[in-house]
Formats: C-alpha cells, sequence, structure tokens
C-alpha cells in the first residue's frame, strides 16, 4: 500500500493515543500459526503466518566442503527472497539490501543460539553437511524477520538428516532428526514517532522511523539488530530487551508445540 | 571452534584495560577530488571515507522529491586481511553493512535541504583488524563534516564485546573471532541517541547496560579526534596567514 500523507498522520494521532488500526495491544502479536512439514520433499519446512504475512521456510542439506577455519564442522547458509509475488514493490533480480539483511538477521540469531549442532555435522576430512535454509517471503504484511525465525526454527525442528553411505546421499527412508540443541526466537519492534509497537503490519512498517529486532533464547540476547534511519534511546532498548525474552519464551513454546506436532 | 585465552592477567593482548580504545587518528580532507573525506587509522585499521553530493540522483528513479537520499558503499579491499585474497567490491556482508552505515546518516543529515538529489558515502577499508564497520562511520562521519553538508549531530561508533563474564570495548580481529559477543554501536553524541546497533553471541541484560556504559564513556575521546582532525587544517592555514 502507498501510504498518503493524510492517512500517515491520521494513524500516528491514533498511535500517539496508544490506538493500534487492527485494535492490538501496542506490544502484542497479531495472530501466528506455524505449520511445519508442508514440502516433504524438503529435508524440512515450515509455513508461518503472522496476521496477513505468509513465509514458507524450507531446509536442504547437502554435502559440503567444511569452511576453511572450521574444518570439522558443518555449515549453515540462509538466503531470503521477498518474491515479487508477494508484495507489488518487490522486483524480481538479484537479492535487495533489505533482503540481505533480513536473511543476515535471521542467520546470525539462529547461528549465534548455535541451534544446531555443528561438530555433528562432520563426515570426513574436507567432506560436511551444509545446511541451507531459505525463507520464502509469499505474502508481505511487516514483520518478516520474526516470521523468517520462527519458520527457520520450526523447519530445523522438523528437518530429517539424510544420509551418506558409499559416496551417495540418501535422502528417503528411514531416516534420524537434524540434531538440534537449542532454540531462539525474535520480536521485532518499530518505533513510530515516539510511539513503540511489536509486530508491526506493512502500513506501520511503512511509516517506521526505526525498527529493533531482539533474538533471545531462554537465557542469553543473541542476536540484535537495528534497522532504518530513526533512533532509539538505550533506555528504550533496555525496556525492550526485558519484552523480547518474554515474548521469545512464548514464540520458542508454540514453535515446539508445532515442531511437535509433525 | 578452539578457544583462545583472551585475557591474561587481567589484560588484554594488546596490553589494553577492558574499557580501553585502540590508538585513534583522524585526518580530514586526503581526497581532494571528494566534497569532503577522511582517513583514520584505528588501530590497526586503515580506512579512507569520501563524500559526493548533493549531486544528482542517478539513476532518476532512486531521487525522492521531497528530500536529498543517502546512499552508502562499503567495501574491503581484496589484500585488506591477513587471510587470503578477498574478492573486492559487494559481498553479503558489505551490502548489509552499507545500509546499516547509510542508515546512520540518513538520521543526522538535514536531508529536506537537497530534495531530488543523492549525497553518496564511500567507505573503503584499506587493512582490516576487527570493528571496521564502527571506524569506517567515525571516519564518514568526519568526511561528511567536512563537506559541509548541514547535519544535527556528528555520530561515532565503537563496539563493545564480551569475553567470558567481562565486557570489553573496541574488539581487535582477535577479539572478534573468539570473544563471546560482539556488539558495534553509533550514537548520536549530542543526545545519545543510538543510531546503529547489531549484537551477536551471547549477552545478558547487565552485559548490555555495562556496555552501553564503555561506549557512551569512550564517545568523548573519540568526539574530541573527530573535532581536532576537523580543525587541523584551518589552524594551519591560520598559522601561515599569522606568517
Amino acid at each position: 500500500m502507498n501510504i498518503t500523507t493524510m492517512t500517515r498522520q491520521y494513524i500516528t494521532e491514533r498511535l500517539n493515543n496508544k490506538v493500534r488500526e487492527d485494535g492490538r495491544g501496542m506490544l502484542s502479536y497479531r495472530g501466528i500459526t506455524i505449520k511445519p512439514g508442508f514440502i516433504p520433499n524438503a529435508e524440512g519446512s515450515a509455513e508461518v503466518n503472522i496476521g496477513h504475512t505468509k513465509i514458507m521456510a524450507g531446509i536442504k542439506i547437502a554435502v559440503g566442503t567444511p569452511m576453511p577455519d572450521k574444518p570439522e564442522e558443518g555449515s549453515m547458509m540462509t538466503a531470503a527472497e521477498l518474491l515479487p509475488l508477494a508484495y507489488h514493490k518487490y522486483d524480481a533480480g538479484p537479492p535487495s539490501a533489505e533482503a540481505v539483511e533480513l536473511s543476515r538477521v535471521i542467520d546470525r540469531g539462529i547461528r549465534a543460539a548455535n541451534v544446531i549442532d555443528m561438530a555433528k555435522l562432520f563426515i570426513e576430512e574436507e567432506k560436511v553437511w551444509s545446511v541451507f535454509v531459505d525463507i520464502y517471503v509469499l505474502n508481505y504484511d511487516g514483520n518478516l524477520f520474526d516470521a523468517g525465525t520462527i519458520g527457520a526454527m520450526a523447519a530445523l525442528l522438523t528437518a530429517r538428516m539424510p544420509k551418506y553411505e558409499d559416496g551417495k546421499v540418501i535422502r528417503e527412508g528411514n531416516l534420524g532428526r537434524l540434531e538440534i540443541i537449542n532454540t531462539c526466537a525474535s520480536s521485532t519492534f518499530a518505533k513510530i514517532g515516539k510511539t513503540i509497537v511489536l509486530d508491526a503490519d506493512a502500513n506501520e512498517e511503512d511509516f517506521s522511523d526505526a525498527r529493533l529486532t531482539i533474538t533471545t533464547d531462554e537465557k542469553y540476547i543473541r542476536a540484535m539488530q537495528k534497522g532504518l534511519g530513526g533512533s532509539f534511546y538505550t533506555s528504550e532498548v533496555e525496556g525492550l530487551i526485558d519484552t523480547s525474552f518474554e515474548k521469545s519464551k512464548e514464540l520458542i513454546k508454540r514453535i515446539k508445540e508445532a515442531a511437535s506436532g509433525d | 571452534m578452539e578457544k583462545l585465552e583472551l585475557l591474561i592477567n587481567g589484560k588484554r593482548l594488546d596490553g589494553r584495560a577492558m574499557d580501553e580504545l585502540r590508538k585513534i587518528s583522524i585526518t580530514a580532507s586526503p581526497i581532494r577530488n571528494a566534497t569532503g573525506s577522511a582517513y583514520i587509522e584505528w588501530g590497526n585499521n586503515k580506512i579512507l571515507a569520501a563524500v559526493y553530493g548533493p549531486r544528482e540522483a542517478l539513476p532518476r528513479h532512486t531521487a525522492d522529491p521531497d528530500r536529498a537520499v543517502v546512499k552508502c558503499r562499503y567495501t574491503m579491499a581484496p589484500f585488506s586481511s591477513l587471510e587470503e585474497h578477498g574478492r573486492p567490491g559487494m559481498n553479503r556482508r558489505a551490502i548489509e553493512i552499507s545500509k546499516v552505515t547509510k542508515e546512520v546518516f540518513e538520521n543526522v543529515i538535514l536531508l529536506d535541504l537537497f530534495p531530488g538529489t543523492s549525497i553518496d558515502i564511500f567507505v573503503e577499508v584499506l587493512q582490516s583488524d576487527g570493528g571496521t564497520r564502527a571506524a569506517g562511520i567515525t571516519c564518514a562521519s568526519v568526511a561528511l563534516a567536512a563537506s559541509g553538508i548541514p547535519m544535527r549531530d556528528m555520530p561515532y561508533a565503537v563496539s563493545a564485546g564480551k569475553v567470558g563474564e567481562t565486557v570489553i570495548l573496541d574488539l581487535n580481529k582477535i577479539e572478534d573471532n573468539y570473544s563471546d559477543a560482539d556488539m558495534p554501536m553509533a550514537i548520536n553524541p549530542r543526545n545519545k541517541e543510538v543510531t546503529l546497533l547489531q549484537m551477536d553471541g551471547e549477552l545478558t541484560k547487565d552485559h548490555f547496560k555495562q556496555a552501553v556504559e564503555m561506549i557512551l564513556k569512550s564517545g568523548e575521546a573519540i568526539t574530541k579526534l573527530q573535532k581536532e582532525a576537523l580543525r587541523l587544517p584551518y589552524e594551519k592555514a591560520q598559522e601561515r596567514y599569522n606568517r
């Protein structure tokens, strides 16, 4: 949607009075659904809806070469695609800076939280398993960061682990699960004027001044990323750290429930 | 990864205290062709920044009729690190750093004054030793000030991190590789607004507070160096005039 100056003024005024367009509280999420296993061909997958935002996360696991600085560990690569079918402002072509940032922030949270036991992905010298996490945005209505992390987590938790036998990768049959040793979730806040909201929708994101994503597990802050041209005060960030620990706890529970049902 | 002992007898590997910055020196206006430029040596980091503009925003569709657009290109020279030859130009890391750097300066430049134009910021890392995005922002800030483009503040950036339970300021490359957390931040010194905040690793809220305190305290020294660098060419000119 292209927000006109008048719509913007109207919504900002309402936000100043703590009213959001869809009647939510300032720090509440829209409805979230997590559906793992939509793509049986992928080692792992999950569809996540947050309000009208819809993403698909897919996991493929392949044999690759280790990173030079970590010869005995597997690797993980995260990519995000802002598909042109998902939003009128998305164009085909090489990944935009927005897509690169999105994938790197999701990647950083999962990596810093040591979600995958990388040492278990070693096969033999110069051969390790590489985990590819792909986030496909199918319908954009704000907050791709949290949807992406939830999707990646749910897909990883339900991913099966291929086998490597006699130089061949076996992806079917009786396979175990990819070993996951931690779970994380992110909370993304948008600052509009002086008001801070959680889980901004497309309209709210369209005129956000600043954005802050905080990824935590149950114990630590694992990653943070501030975006856009606006700013936060450190006291605000401290408050948002508390909120994100609370929200993560709930999200991690939801992710685990969804994954165990698959 | 094998753990490397980063703190020995209460000192860091390079002998610094926990809240001590590396040696920083800044030179304003080394690049004659640019509207404004600066060169920074921050520890072993050597970084050039140049600003061109406000100039016509090209391609045309990138222009905003209401304000100037800021464009930023952060790149690392292929010979800049101790490791193997890197690929020149933009990789995914560079795209992200360019984006967050651009956002720092969107916050402070008075964009409304130059509708339809672009202000182009180039940050070229010639030698890297950890903390290049922070050093690059601190340097680009001086380049912008030297260009005369009006800003409401002159940002600086520095990173803090954590080794075990100890919070440390301004991580060098080895510390960055083996630390338990790294958190670069850019600050507008006048009102302490945070315009860049990234972090990965593991941090509690208490660690975060300690890190913020160190970053804000170190800002006084960095801002002073930035201002001195800007003043120096004029002082020299004044001296010449007086002679």
